[in-house]
């Protein structure tokens, strides 16, 4: 599914990553954690497609595909989805027509139908139920005056409307209750498939005893320095990540 | 002629009119093609080269014939077309009418370069109601100058709305008076997307107790297009709502202005103004000019006014691409969400409509 080999990238003179190499096998959901400034989200939007990222070493195949020659539109439509650290606000565009637009631009670009409004609307007030979102959120512009909270359930009713092959969650459990914390665990679980991975990025244990990853890693200064077990996040929450940069 | 104004005038600093005077305008010809117009259901009045068109036009029950009266205002182009000016409406609506919808198009088109002075006056006696819906359109050289004088009196509510889709050659300059008396409305929205150089200069006059000006505005700007929109509103009664939202877009090396004056006497108390005008270019090579100015006589006031020049947000673009919408939809749809705010107060859905239309077309030509 995601095969990322020795990747290096940087921002104008500062490399920050610094030969990531991390295989995702289809149906897996993987978790990153790491301390802070270690990379976590710029993986995250060098694999989505983000400008202002230079490559400079390294491949990413997503079922087997380059990806890093494509357009971030291109990744959305192959099935990558990458839900924001810092979900970003849109004011003056409607989060119903910001939705529909976006599944519409999707499934134009895999040769499917697109959804009407009626149907659509159907398949969003759904998705925010499941959600237990208010329903005026559809109707509200895109993040603008969304709680931290809000911002992130947002991301996650995206994800839903979207049914991504591939999810990258950047700190969505960041600032969320322990209702909400449930709600996004049950949102990726019931994508569970053995056509959907996960990279879920978090700095909390409390995420994983929701979602069982498959692997934990540790990703610090631009590297992923180990890897094992879901075990291996209660570990480093008891211990931290002392040491592990020099490993 | 009249002198034409030149950027020694404070008031035309930002607008250079050199382009205007190197041309010399003749007489406008006769049209014979038929103009393309919009498909609403409502009375219009077609003026063709600046004279009007029975056959395209329909009765409308409020309109008397042309009168060549006399203008107010001493601006250069006011004193142009007063001293050219040839037809116009002449509307008059009484008192507690509700007179609906008016469609009122200007088409222009011509061979050599010409001229024409539209002196147009609109008239709603207490409590009456009127909407003007106002297309100026047209291809090659020509200089429209248009004179409106608006009179609403008290309870009285004017809509108007305009869409200026000249020529890239055209030259278009609007200047318009509106006296505004107690508990009365003019609701003023301008989409400009056409014209080499134009302006629209509007002057409102908030006459009595709780009257209310709207002069909102759109520009879309591309090539090496001007446009100005320039506004004074003058609060001479207490308790007055103003609202001013100009939007402007800007491609290529288009240049827009924006002076938006508030003037605020000495009476004036529980003034409530507001004013915001911002630009979005989307080149290096645009370019706008605002100029925001208070004079405030009275003490107790809330006048506020803001501006910005910016580009688009890349890290929006990025975060609509990633959610699969393409570049370049990504770009329109954050550039009519910035206009959004100018277009909301247009409370006419046929109107609205229409914006949105020639709005959506309009990407398609950058
Ligand atoms: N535009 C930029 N210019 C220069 N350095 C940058 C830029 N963006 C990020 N960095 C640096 O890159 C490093 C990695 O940042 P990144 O956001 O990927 O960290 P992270 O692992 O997600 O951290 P956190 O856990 O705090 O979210 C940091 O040192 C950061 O300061
Ligand atoms: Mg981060």
């Amino acid at each position: 599914m995601l095969e990322i080999k020795n990747l290096h990238a940087r921002i104008g003179d500062a490399e920050i990553l610094k030969g990531v190499t991390l295989t995702i096998p289809d149906g897996e959901i993987h978790a990153i954690m790491g301390p802070n400034g270690a990379g976590k989200s710029t993986l995250s939007y060098v694999l989505s497609g983000r400008d202002g990222y230079e490559v400079t070493d390294g491949e990413v195949l997503f079922n087997g595909e380059n990806i890093l020659e494509m357009d971030p539109e291109d990744r959305a439509a192959t099935g990558l989805f990458l839900a924001f650290q810092y979900p970003v606000e849109l004011p003056g565009v409607g989060n119903a027509n910001f939705l529909r637009t976006s599944l519409n631009a999707i499934r134009r670009k895999r040769g499917e139908d697109e959804l009407d409004a009626v149907a659509f609307l159907k398949l969003a007030r759904g998705a925010v139920k499941q959600l237990a979102m208010k329903e005026d959120f559809l109707k509200r512009n895109v993040n603008v005056g969304f709680s931290g909270g809000e911002k992130k359930r947002n991301e996650m009713l995206q994800m839903a409307i979207l049914k991504p092959h591939l999810a990258i969650l950047d700190e969505t459990d960041s600032g969320l209750d322990i209702d909400a914390l449930k709600i996004v665990a049950e949102g990726v679980n019931s994508l569970r498939d053995e056509k959907f991975s996960a990279l879920i990025i978090t700095h909390y244990q409390r995420l994983l005893d929701y979602i069982v990853p498959d692997m934990v890693h540790v990703l610090a200064g631009g590297k992923i320095v180990r890897s094992g077990p879901a075990s291996l996040a209660l570990e480093l929450e008891a211990s931290g990540y002392a040491g592990l940069e020099a490993a | 002629m009249n002198a034409l104004p030149t950027r020694k005038l404070e008031a035309w600093r930002y607008t250079d009119m050199r382009p205007l005077s190197a041309i010399s305008f003749g007489e406008p010809p006769a049209v014979s093609a038929t103009p393309e117009l919009p498909d609403l259901p409502y009375p219009r009045m077609v003026f063709l080269n600046g004279a009007l068109n029975t056959a395209l036009s329909t009765s409308f029950a409020f309109a008397k014939p042309y009168a060549p009266f006399a203008v107010r205002g001493a601006q250069p182009m006011v004193l142009i077309n007063a001293e050219h000016a040839k037809g116009g409406i002449n509307i008059e609506i009484p008192a507690g009418q509700d007179a609906g919808e008016l469609l009122l198009v200007s088409q222009a088109s011509g061979a050599a370069p010409f001229a024409f002075h539209p002196r147009h006056r609109v008239k709603l006696g207490q409590g009456a109601k009127l909407t003007l819906i106002q297309l100026d359109k047209g291809e090659g050289t020509y200089w429209q100058n248009v004179v409106f004088e608006i009179e609403v009196e008290a309870g009285a509510k004017f809509q108007h709305f305009r869409l200026q889709q000249e020529g890239t050659e055209a030259f278009n300059t609007t200047t318009i008076h509106a006296d505004i008396a107690g508990d009365a409305a003019y609701e003023h929205f301008t989409l400009t997307l056409g014209a080499k150089i134009s302006r629209t200069e509007i002057e409102a006059n908030l006459l009595g107790q709780t009257a209310l000006a709207h002069l909102n505005a759109a520009q879309l700007l591309g090539g090496t297009q001007h446009g100005d929109f320039t506004t004074i509103i003058r609060h001479k009664a207490p308790n007055c709502p103003s609202r001013q939202t100009v939007k402007s877009v800007l491609a290529g090396r288009a240049r827009g202005v924006f002076q938006g004056k508030i003037e605020v006497d000495q009476i004036a108390q529980k003034t409530d103004g507001y004013q915001m005008s911002q630009a979005l270019l989307l080149s290096p090579e645009a370019e706008m000019d605002i100029k925001p100015e208070l004079q405030i006589f009275a003490d107790d006031v809330k006048c506020s006014h803001g501006a910005t020049i910016g580009a688009l947000d890349e890290e929006q673009v990025f975060y609509l691409r990633s959610r699969g919408i393409p570049e370049a939809d990504a770009r329109q749809i954050l550039i009519r969400a910035f206009i959004e705010e100018a277009l909301e107060p247009v409370a006419h859905d046929a109107s609205k409509a229409l914006f949105e239309d020639v709005l959506d077309s309009w990407w398609g030509r950058q």
